[in-house]
């Protein structure tokens, strides 16, 4: 590979993007400057609800991050020269929306001030210390896959490269997804099915979001992207989704059949208040059955509807999230089976979690952050390569 | 029993003079001086393995209603409650049980369970969360970066994050903002051979349901009662091992 | 244009000078007790070193002797205002603060230690 096929995006329309999102991006900072000065008070998070929105938006980024390597790996490691032309995007993407989600994660520490205490203090136990590595190995081999195939490396480098890149995202979202699975007081944690569900997670999301990604940069330069590609994209959304939902499925269906975890999973899918509608009417219906409506209808199919299911899919990922990591913690542990139990401390009680502007303001800050470097990147790097104009007055041409 | 008599402490007898000599042949820390030997547990002493602190809590004996137990802790660490109890420290808590089969209701204070695996120590990525040699399980909030995934992995709710600024710690329990933290069996007390604060209100109190010592000396107070009584430990099933035994669950 | 470049040293310690000549030195009340446990200047250098290790004896393996201990610190260095309350040894012009708002280090103590003397306890751990 070599530059002469690439092009920086062109600065019209760059600045008023910069002077969008950067207010997003300082209103993050001053909220995890609230939250730092003032305390964790000010958010909706308690003893109960440790990790809050914040966190829904970190993982969501983080899964978005490796899934965005997608197309990078269909074209290095499967073959698929067909994404090649694309691949140098789809690492800078994933490289972005990595750092985007571990700007949310580490602003909502307690003691942020204290981050060079966790890269040099390890306990090699612990599953957040593995993702620690994980997170800045992402970022190395994924910044050296770039590096190489920008640089007229030799094929043999960027293959490697590309290979390392695969391995390492796997691990990294099955890292993530461990961070969940190994805990085994929570009932509505502790599964091994977390991690592949994770991965396929992160498969669904990432193609969600680069396809949004890819369409709109193109559309920044007065391009269209190989309507080949969308389409080929487009047909494996609609399988990440598919093998996300069987998960789900299996994962739920085993609990409602019996066993411990039936409880929480009684609450999270029937009784549990705002959790079941996040769940059926977000996950289920708009992140899921709908874009899998619009994908797989032949109607439909098109680049606007492509788009528009990458849309749902990743407003389905942030409910599925949202259910997952504040409807597990809502739900009470349960101590003392057998008894019913009440305390000062709210044992035997659903929790009470409704996160403030704070919180939102730092996760939607987190999302803009990544948007801005990914804006910056394609600005200053060769990222975008030499395609086909756009029609005038459509906004894509449909494949 | 009033503060500090120590009549009915547990005893570490034997272990424990036993490795205060090994330790004086071994690694004899600067400035201990031979007079130590004489007192159970010298502050000079590093905490030793040979030692395991645990609690039995006799739920046949605690009262529905009475906190005696939580108040000496709030007022031994300086805990200090808001108008928001859903982000109030509580290192201790009583917690009312009924059986659903039976209706059988119990009452029996809830802490850090002290386990021997610890799910808060392996999960925590800095290792702030560890394990003393004696087995009392602490928060080094030093290094506590304040991400809360040892709350997450606790299965008993014995864990706390300070969600305010504090002013007015005691001397003898730092604690702040943006840490996590729980109960330390009194640490410092244990290291100067008292008791717990919360088994000392509880005698005080006149019920007698929480009795502290190490449940590695057979001979002791402790673990001849473990003999004696059928206990349990909250949550078994996952292996935790806690240092906390309770009976009559 | 040039000239105003090479003037620029001048210029930067005609700013810098006068501070440095008149700025204050630290003054902090006096401590009671007679002397520190390390002579002054080895105080000076490495308190931060001596506190932290004794603290990590202390909190990691239950190690309680030892004289470099924070509360040993605070219970000499902090003062009363007129009406006999105790100051934190943190606040402003206090013995910590006058050093460190000199020096432009930031103390990371106090958010979880005592800052003032207790009134129970005449030695601290």
């Amino acid at each position: 590979m070599n530059n002469t096929g690439y092009h920086v995006a062109p600065a019209q329309g760059f600045w008023l993007f910069v002077l969008i999102l950067v207010p997003m991006v300082i209103a993050a900072l001053w909220s995890a400057h609230q939250m730092d000065t003032a305390g964790h008070a000010i958010t909706g998070m308690n003893n109960q609800v440790v990790w809050g929105l914040p966190h829904v938006f970190a993982v969501f980024l983080i899964l978005c991050a490796s899934g965005a390597l997608n197309p990078a790996s269909l074209s290095t490691v499967f073959g698929r020269t067909r994404y090649a032309p694309i691949a140098r995007l789809s690492g800078v993407f994933a490289i972005c929306l990595l750092v985007g989600g571990l700007v949310v994660l580490v602003l909502d520490l307690g003691r942020p001030d204290r981050l060079q205490v966790a890269i040099t203090t390890y306990n090699f136990r612990s599953i957040f210390a593995w993702n620690v590595f994980g997170y800045t190995g992402f970022i190395v081999i994924v910044g050296v896959y770039l590096a190489c195939s920008m640089d007229n490396a030799p094929r043999g480098a960027v293959k490697t490269a590309g290979y390392v890149a695969f391995a390492w995202r796997i691990l990294l979202t099955s890292g993530t997804g461990a961070i969940f699975g190994v805990l085994v007081a929570r009932e509505g944690y502790d599964a091994a099915i977390l991690v592949p569900l994770f991965v396929a997670t992160s498969f669904a999301l990432g193609t969600a979001i680069f396809l949004i990604g890819l369409v709109l940069s193109f559309r920044w330069n007065g391009q269209v992207p190989d309507p080949e590609v969308l389409t080929k994209l487009g047909r494996l959304l609609a399988i990440f989704v598919l093998v996300v939902l069987c998960l789900v499925a299996v994962q739920t269906l085993t609990s409602l059949y019996g066993g411990r975890e039936r409880g929480v999973v009684e609450f999270l899918l029937f009784s549990g208040g705002v959790y079941p509608v996040l769940f059926w009417l977000g996950q289920v219906g708009l992140g899921s059955i709908l874009p899998l409506m619009l994908l797989y209808s032949r109607r439909a199919r098109g680049c606007a509807s492509i788009l528009t299911a990458s849309v749902l899919v990743m407003v389905g990922g942030l409910c599925q999230l949202y259910v997952l990591i504040i409807g597990g913690q809502v739900y009470p542990l349960r101590i003392f089976p057998g008894y019913r139990s009440s305390s000062s401390f709210f044992d035997g009680v659903v929790a009470d979690y409704a996160p403030t502007l704070w919180e939102v303001l730092l996760g939607v800050g987190g999302v803009a952050m990544a948007v801005l470097l990914c804006l910056v990147a394609m600005r200053t790097l060769p990222l975008l390569p030499r395609a086909l104009p756009l029609k005038p007055g459509t906004l894509v041409r449909d494949p | 029993m009033a503060a500090g008599d120590t009549s009915t402490l547990p005893r570490r007898e034997l272990l424990g003079r036993a490795s205060a000599l090994a330790g004086l042949v071994v690694s004899f820390a600067p400035g201990m001086r031979l007079i130590d030997l004489a007192a159970a547990k010298p502050d000079g002493e590093a905490a030793s393995a040979e030692v395991r602190w645990g609690m039995l809590v006799d739920t046949t004996r605690c009262v529905s209603g009475c906190d005696a137990c939580v108040n000496a802790c709030a007022t031994e660490h300086g805990l200090e409650m808001t108008d928001r109890p859903e982000i109030d420290a509580q290192w201790i808590r009583k917690v009312d049980l009924i059986d659903e089969d039976s209706g059988k209701e119990i009452s029996l204070p809830v802490m850090c369970q002290h386990c021997e695996d610890a799910p808060c120590v392996a999960v925590c990525p800095t290792g702030a969360s560890f394990r003393r040699e004696d087995g009392i399980v602490l928060v080094n909030q030093h290094t506590c970066i304040g991400c809360r995934y040892c709350m997450m992995a606790c299965p008993y709710k014995a864990r706390s994050f300070i969600h305010i600024n504090l002013t007015g710690q005691r001397t003898h329990s730092p604690r702040g903002k943006g840490t996590v933290e729980s109960c330390t069996f009194c640490v410092h007390r244990v290291d100067r051979d008292r008791e717990p604060a919360c088994v000392e209100a509880c005698t005080a109190a006149g019920h007698q349901a929480l009795l502290f010592g190490d449940l590695s000396d057979n001979e002791g107070e402790l673990a001849q009662r473990l003999g004696e009584v059928q206990t349990q430990q909250l949550r078994s099933d996952l292996g935790t091992n806690p240092g906390v035994h309770y009976h009559g669950l | 244009m040039g000239s105003v470049w090479r003037l620029l040293p001048l210029i930067m310690l005609t700013g810098v000078l006068p501070w440095s000549v008149i700025a204050d030195e630290p003054i902090f009340p006096r401590a009671r007790g007679e002397r520190c446990v390390e002579p002054v200047g080895v105080m000076r250098r490495a308190h931060f070193e001596f506190l932290n290790h004794q603290g990590q004896q202390t909190v990691e393996r239950g190690i309680r002797i030892g004289r470099h201990s924070l509360a040993g610190c605070v219970g000499c260095h902090a003062a009363r205002d007129q009406n006999a309350d105790w100051v934190p040894v943190s606040a402003p012009g206090q013995f910590c603060d006058s050093c460190h708002s000199y020096a432009a280090v930031r103390i990371d103590c106090f958010s979880c230690h005592r800052a003032v003397p207790e009134a129970d306890r005449a030695m601290g751990n």
